[in-house]
């Protein structure tokens, strides 16, 4: 398949670090949590310091493939009135305030399936958003989805996937081939505690999604500090940071959000000129 | 059409992660459902520990006062006093047969907690119980059973803190541990295989009635009523009769303070619920424009759900089966006349489904034969029940014995 507009300017900035084993970031925020007020001073600091793509979530109050955090913060923006259309007029906002950065939205189908699954998608495209992530849409089921995609993104919206490392090759395999932007791998920490054994798995886990899929790969396995963004450098071409910006969020507000991110990517480029 | 779908409801909705293991599971019920070995082994199971068949008893007195026959299907008389026993107790048997040693199971207010840490005492399983918070401090009673027979009871904290919450945490846990570890789902909702095999292990109900009216009246039912939360009693009992077009088949929902409140559980009767997809699978919900989620009410916890089983939406979609609500009001009234009348105590669930049937019938042709699902015993509930009834004696004597425990512990 030839590569979205999205692949291409992955590829891009990736192409654009200029050493051996570039990596780009992706953060990951609720909107409405803790209102959509804070979340664009988060945004905005995000995209001050470094952050190369955003997913923005659209709270759901059955969020079954999420973490606890995560979860906690779907259910207070709901609890504080969080109401979908506002959520996709901020959406749209975002977009044209920050023309550079690619923002993917990420929910659950039901949100879709309320709205109307085509006109979600159509809404979506011309908001400018650049890709869905919605993981209790397996590809089996997603067939109208992604040709809605494609029918009213022109190319420009793409219908993310996901693999996990659960997933046989078999799988792995049927779902690269629908990948189009880029795949979200997730490799989630619970199997082992030792942080050596797991990053011998993430690596295998990703070289399995390597031979299965062609587009860029996002892996988000919980990054803390810089050097987890260093672990993944060489293995995947996108870090995703999620949990933690909303710890570092409720601890120091979007200052702290910001110094967060400006930490991970000042050690991306000393190391990236070293 | 693909597997696991009735009509347009059901299917599996499930994160990427767990697509193996559900896939795995599939495997497993299918191999267990196509090996008539393993059926029979539930057979003597049941009979040896739960006691089955259970009884339809001949209601004489009601049948007198209606001038209509009326039987009682006693699923109170299960191990653990409810239906859930069945379920349980199938899937034990699976698990064992996949070669799993511990057990992970969501619940509410705990009956389904309890039920599973039965199994899993009895079949030598870890067992560990995700339940709310909030579920935990509201029903102490069935944290204590469960805790004694063995099980890890974990209290969820995450989102609302109760159900829906214990469900999500139970994934969690089943993602990073299917290896060795069975999640039994506690009605016949979810993903499939859930809805089909938690119903198959319910049949045993129907396939007892059926051929217990047969021998008592010689002719089948003309009524069937039964309550639905998640649905799994009323699959059970529907299950002996579906075919059989001249048998009218009643679910009754939880109508709570009434339809015109909002605050009820009725999916299906109250023409409130619409088509969604959550917690793995599309059914009918009560959800906001948005498609989030309600807040449902029910004086029975056990019919305090936002789902209900994709196979009783179909059955209700394509006419099969008809669905009603009662409140708890008329729930309330039904549980006491059956325990003057009959001396039977049912649940507060199980009570919906009398409460639909004392109002029907007296309007049922004379030769109606009805039975009413009993698929849960209300003793054990006492905590529940007096506070529902509002029973002074029994307040005095919470009231004393807290006083008597704030006295020794100081």
């Amino acid at each position: 398949m030839t590569p979205t507009p999205l692949e291409t300017h992955i590829r891009a900035r990736l192409a654009a670090q200029k050493t051996a084993s570039p990596i780009l970031l992706m953060s990951h925020l609720v909107l409405g949590h803790p209102s959509l007020e804070e979340n664009r001073r988060v945004i905005d600091a995000m995209a001050a310091n470094g952050v190369d793509l955003m997913e923005l979530q659209i709270p759901f109050s059955e969020p079954i493939a999420d973490g606890p955090v995560i979860a906690l913060a779907n259910q207070a923006a709901l609890d504080h009135g969080f109401r979908v259309e506002e959520g996709l007029r901020f959406i749209g906002e975002t977009v044209r305030r920050h023309p550079e950065i690619p923002f993917l939205i990420m929910t659950y189908f039901n949100i879709l399936l309320a709205r109307g699954v085509e006109r979600f998608i159509r809404e979506a495209a011309e908001l400018g958003a650049r890709g869905l992530i919605i993981p209790d849409l397996p590809p089996q089921e997603a067939d109208a989805a992604m040709a809605a995609c494609r029918e009213f993104g022109n190319g420009n919206l793409d219908w993310i996937q996901l693999l996990t490392p659960t997933s046989t090759d078999e799988r792995l395999r049927f779902i690269g081939e629908r990948a189009a932007g880029f795949c979200y791998c997730v490799a989630r920490k619970g199997v082992t505690g030792k942080r050596t054994d797991f990053d011998a798995q993430v690596r295998q886990f990703i070289d399995r999604c390597r031979a299965a899929a062609s587009t860029p790969l996002a892996v988000g396995f919980g990054v803390k500090w810089p050097e987890d963004v260093d672990a993944l450098r060489g293995v995947a071409d996108i870090a995703v940071v999620g949990t933690a910006a909303m710890e570092h969020h409720a601890s120091g507000g979007a200052i702290a959000v910001g110094a967060f991110f400006g930490e991970l990517s000042r050690g991306r480029r000393a190391d990236s000129t070293a | 059409m693909q597997t696991g779908y009735f009509g347009e409801f059901g299917g599996a909705f499930i994160p990427e992660i767990l697509h193996e293991t559900f896939r795995r599971l599939t495997e497993a019920y299918e191999a267990a459902r196509a090996d008539p070995a393993f059926w029979n082994e539930y057979l003597r199971l049941m009979e040896n520990y739960s006691g089955r068949p259970t009884p339809l008893t001949f209601a004489g007195n009601l049948s007198r006062q209606f001038g209509r026959r009326v039987y009682i299907k006693r699923e109170d008389l299960n191990q653990t006093g409810a239906h859930k026993a069945n379920n349980v107790m199938g899937q034990g048997l699976l698990m064992r047969r996949m070669g799993k040693t511990r057990a992970i199971a969501e619940t509410g207010a705990g009956q389904h907690g309890m039920a599973c840490a039965t199994m899993a005492a009895r079949m030598g399983f870890e067992c560990v119980i995700y339940m709310g918070a909030e579920d935990v401090e509201r029903q102490r009673s069935n944290v204590f059973w469960m805790e004694r027979l063995g099980a890890t009871v974990v209290p969820v904290t995450s989102g609302s803190r109760t159900l829906k919450d214990a469900v999500n945490e139970a994934m969690r846990d089943w993602v990073g541990s299917m290896d060795h570890t069975h999640y039994v789902l506690g009605t016949a909702c979810g993903a499939h295989p859930f809805p089909e095999m938690v119903s198959w292990f319910q049949s045993i109900i129907g396939l007892e009635a059926r051929k217990q009216i047969l021998e008592a009246e010689g002719r089948l039912p003309t009524h069937v009523y039964a309550c639905v939360g998640g649905g799994s009693n009323a699959m059970g009992i529907f299950q002996g009769f579906l075919d059989d077009p001249d048998v009218t088949l009643v679910g009754v929902e939880a109508g709570g303070k009434g339809l015109a409140s909002g605050h009820h559980a009725s999916r299906l009767a109250s023409g409130s619920g619409a088509i969604g997809v959550a917690q793995g699978y599309k059914t009918f919900f009560l959800q906001n424009d948005d498609g989030q989620m309600l807040d449902t009410h029910s004086v029975a916890a056990g019919l305090d759900y936002v789902g209900v089983s994709p196979i009783l939406a179909h059955l209700h979609a394509s006419g099969r089966i008809r669905c009603e609500a009662a409140t708890d009001r008329e729930v309330l009234d039904a549980l006491q006349r059956l325990m003057r009348q009959e001396g039977l105590i049912p649940a507060l669930e199980s009570s919906h489904a009398v409460a639909q049937a004392f109002k029907e019938l007296p309007t049922l042709p004379p030769e109606a034969v009805v039975i009413i699902n009993l698929s849960g015993r209300g003793d054990k509930d006492i905590f529940t029940i007096a506070d529902a009834l509002e029973d002074p004696g029994w307040r005095r004597y919470i009231r004393k014995k807290a006083a008597d425990y704030s006295v020794n512990e100081a």
